[in-house]
């Protein structure tokens, strides 16, 4: 085995002398069919537009679509570790797909760097010293937005969330900030489009406000017939219910909602400023926050390449440690469980032409790490 | 818990229910009358919502937009059924979920293809946005009670279509007896387009209907065709009656018990666990209601010897 390794080592070398073989092979697992296409279409192009503008050939990325089933990401994995030996994987969206990737890939000696999910159990009991977040931990963004809740006086939130692993994170996420009392917690079916029973029931409540983490269409859904329903109580969400891939689904419906996000496009720095104007050119759109993950976690693993060879795992597993790249959020560094510790902002949805999009009001939490940083041994 | 949320939880299950009925009489008309499960009934669906979408955005208007959901769901169902679906009425129920299956993926990939992966928009139409307030002080949306009556007159329609016309004769003598009514000199090719064609408009309106309500995105339809298939296993197959009667039964449990198990429950445990029972019981509830029902009528509450 280990003469074998040395063998493949050579052989990489000497194709690396010739120039005709890239030495560092990035394999992307993320959804690019199906309801949930728009997040893994964005994570890839923001991923890639970073890839592109270093413009080095001893990169090689594979990208392969998920369809958003848990199989079929486990069945991609095991070919891209075992005959495709990808180095670093990335790309996963969701975390029930993140769950059953992660702790196989980085028991295989792979590097893991998620855009997206953030599963509270990654984070804290089965951490791996292979495994990054560059994203956030699942909870991060409605801690916020509880903080939130607080600072803007509410008192009584109605909340609701899907009724899967994340919904229950979300709201465990935000009733951990958030100091008021519960007018009323409802799990929505996981895909549900139809909200009018659960309006009804906020409508009778005597709620000051709702807080709602539904992705995707599911958020469309509830905005759309929520504004239609004459009730008009502050609606405040994360971010992922307002991202720029959305908004325009939505519409007016949203506008001036409240919601968290760890990036906005209006974030001023140098890097955020390129990123955002070189992406609209690049694909004629906003950026999404997923984007920016896409974007901020090749730009680690760039930086982590400039300083050591991704064989020579341990100084290669320090170079992203110390993540010293400019991210898109300005300031990036990772806690002992190589999850982020960083700022999240409230943001809110406003009308840019006939664009809808969101600007920054507040930071709602700084430097803010999670809670489950204290469960990881490694 | 008052009356009046009671009542609106009732005309929410109504909505619910009628906007099945749409999705389930054209898949149950397809099944009773040709024999053939249809998978792809849902991506017609898709197809109605992203043409009033489309037309939606480019002219401003909502009819139109209507208008474009039924022709292009029926155009679109038509060309299927001369192009693929005509080949699967021999072969059997296997064959015909596997081709329909392919159909739900090209269609899928076909719509992202053409408009993208990102959820289109489609809103409700100014005069009809907003609640009114009912008899009893209800406030209910302008456009739900709108989606209620649309159905209750598409459903008339379909009870004048199939009892009271020629077609309507023709059809339900395709039911019975195919060969027969071949036999007899009728056009039986042409009556399955049509068919199919009007089962895909009634999915395409819905479509459009619910769109403006919901998210216009790639994949929506898969989740309605299934409880459009329990709805006409209820009804039983190849009734327009029971279509209704299922749709609005299964719109009514849905809605109702997912209200007000996690309530029953409360009175009974902690509200944490109670809303998290409550809610995973309540969306078992519309298949336990289909076994039950099977129990009692194993063809389904208006379903003939099969």
């Amino acid at each position: 085995m280990k003469a074998l390794k040395s063998l493949a080592l050579a052989t990489a070398v000497s194709a690396l002398a010739l120039g005709a073989q890239a030495d560092t092979k990035i394999g992307m697992i993320t959804t690019l069919s199906g309801g949930g296409a728009g997040l893994g279409v964005d994570v890839r192009d923001g991923f890639m537009l970073a890839i592109e503008a270093a413009g080095r050939d001893d990169v090689e990325v594979v990208i392969e679509d998920d369809q958003r089933k848990p199989e079929s990401a486990v069945q991609i994995a095991d070919q891209m570790i075992q005959s495709e030996k990808v180095d670093i994987m990335t790309g996963i969206i969701w975390s029930n797909l993140a769950m059953a990737v992660v702790p196989s890939a980085t028991a295989q000696g792979v590097f893991y760097l998620s855009p997206n999910a953030g599963p509270s159990v990654l984070a804290g009991k089965r951490c791996h010293q292979n495994y990054f977040n560059v994203a956030w931990q699942n909870d991060n963004l409605h801690e916020a937005a509880g903080a939130y809740a607080n600072d803007a006086g509410l008192k009584n939130s109605y909340i609701l969330a899907p009724n899967y692993p994340a919904g229950k994170d979300a709201l465990t996420g935000y009733k951990r900030m958030y100091d008021g009392g519960l007018a009323g917690e409802t799990y929505t079916k996981l895909g549900q489009t139809d909200y009018a029973a659960e309006i009804a029931q906020i409508r009778a409540s005597g709620a000051d406000s709702v807080y709602f983490f539904l992705p995707g269409g599911m958020g469309i859904s509830f905005l759309k017939q929520y504004a239609d329903s004459g009730v008009d109580l502050p609606v405040v969400g994360p971010a992922f219910s307002f991202d720029q891939g959305i908004l325009q689904a939505v519409g007016a419906a949203a506008l001036g909602v409240k919601n968290t996000s760890q990036w906005n496009k209006d974030l001023d720095n140098a890097a955020n400023a390129t990123f955002v104007s070189a992406f609209q050119e690049k694909y004629g759109r906003l950026p999404s926050l997923y984007a920016s993950q896409g974007y901020d976690t090749a730009n680690l693993i760039l930086s982590a390449l400039d300083k050591a060879d991704v064989k020579d795992q341990d100084a290669f597993r320090a170079a992203l440690q110390a993540a010293e790249f400019d991210s898109v959020r300005g300031d990036f560094k990772f806690g002992p469980n190589n999850h982020p510790v960083q700022n999240i902002y409230v943001r809110e949805v406003i009308q840019e032409g006939d664009v809808f999009t969101n600007k920054i009001v507040a930071t709602g939490l700084s430097n803010h790490a999670d809670a489950y940083a204290a469960e990881c041994n490694m | 818990m008052s009356l009046i949320l009671i009542l609106e939880q009732v005309l929410n299950g109504l909505q619910f229910g009628v906007m099945l009925f749409l999705m389930a009489a054209g898949l149950t008309l397809v099944f009773g009358v040709m024999g053939l499960i249809n998978l792809a009934h849902g991506a017609l669906y898709m197809v109605g919502a992203f043409a009033a979408a489309a037309v939606a955005g480019a002219t401003g208007s909502f009819l139109l937009a209507l208008v474009a959901s039924l022709a292009a769901a029926a155009a679109a169902g038509a060309l299927v059924e001369v192009t693929v679906i005509r080949r699967l009425y021999d072969r059997d129920h296997l064959d015909q979920v596997l081709a329909t299956f392919a159909l739900i993926l090209i269609f899928s990939e076909g719509t992202r293809w053409v408009f993208g992966s990102f959820p289109l928009f489609l809103d409700v139409p100014e005069y009809l946005s907003g609640p009114v307030t009912l008899p009893g002080g209800i406030k209910y949306p302008l456009y739900r009670l709108t989606i209620i009556a649309i159905g209750l007159v598409v459903g008339a329609g379909l009870f004048w279509l199939i009892a009271r016309t020629r077609i309507g004769i023709q059809i339900r003598a395709g039911e019975a007896d195919r060969e027969m009514i071949a036999a007899l000199g009728v056009d039986i090719s042409k009556l399955y387009t049509l068919v199919f064609a009007l089962g895909a408009a009634l999915a395409g309106l819905a479509g459009a209907l619910v769109g403006a309500i919901q998210s216009v995105q790639v994949g929506m339809g898969e989740p309605v065709l299934i409880l459009a298939f329990v709805v006409i296993v209820i009804g039983g197959i190849g009734s327009i009656k029971g279509a209704l009667v299922g749709a609005l039964l299964v719109g009514l449990t849905d809605t109702l018990g997912g209200v007000f198990l996690p309530l029953l429950f409360a009175l009974m445990m902690e509200p944490a666990t109670a809303t998290s029972l409550g809610a995973s019981l309540a969306s078992m509830l519309i298949y336990i209601l289909m076994a039950l029902v099977l129990l009692v009528r194993p063809s389904g509450l208006f379903g003939g010897s099969a």
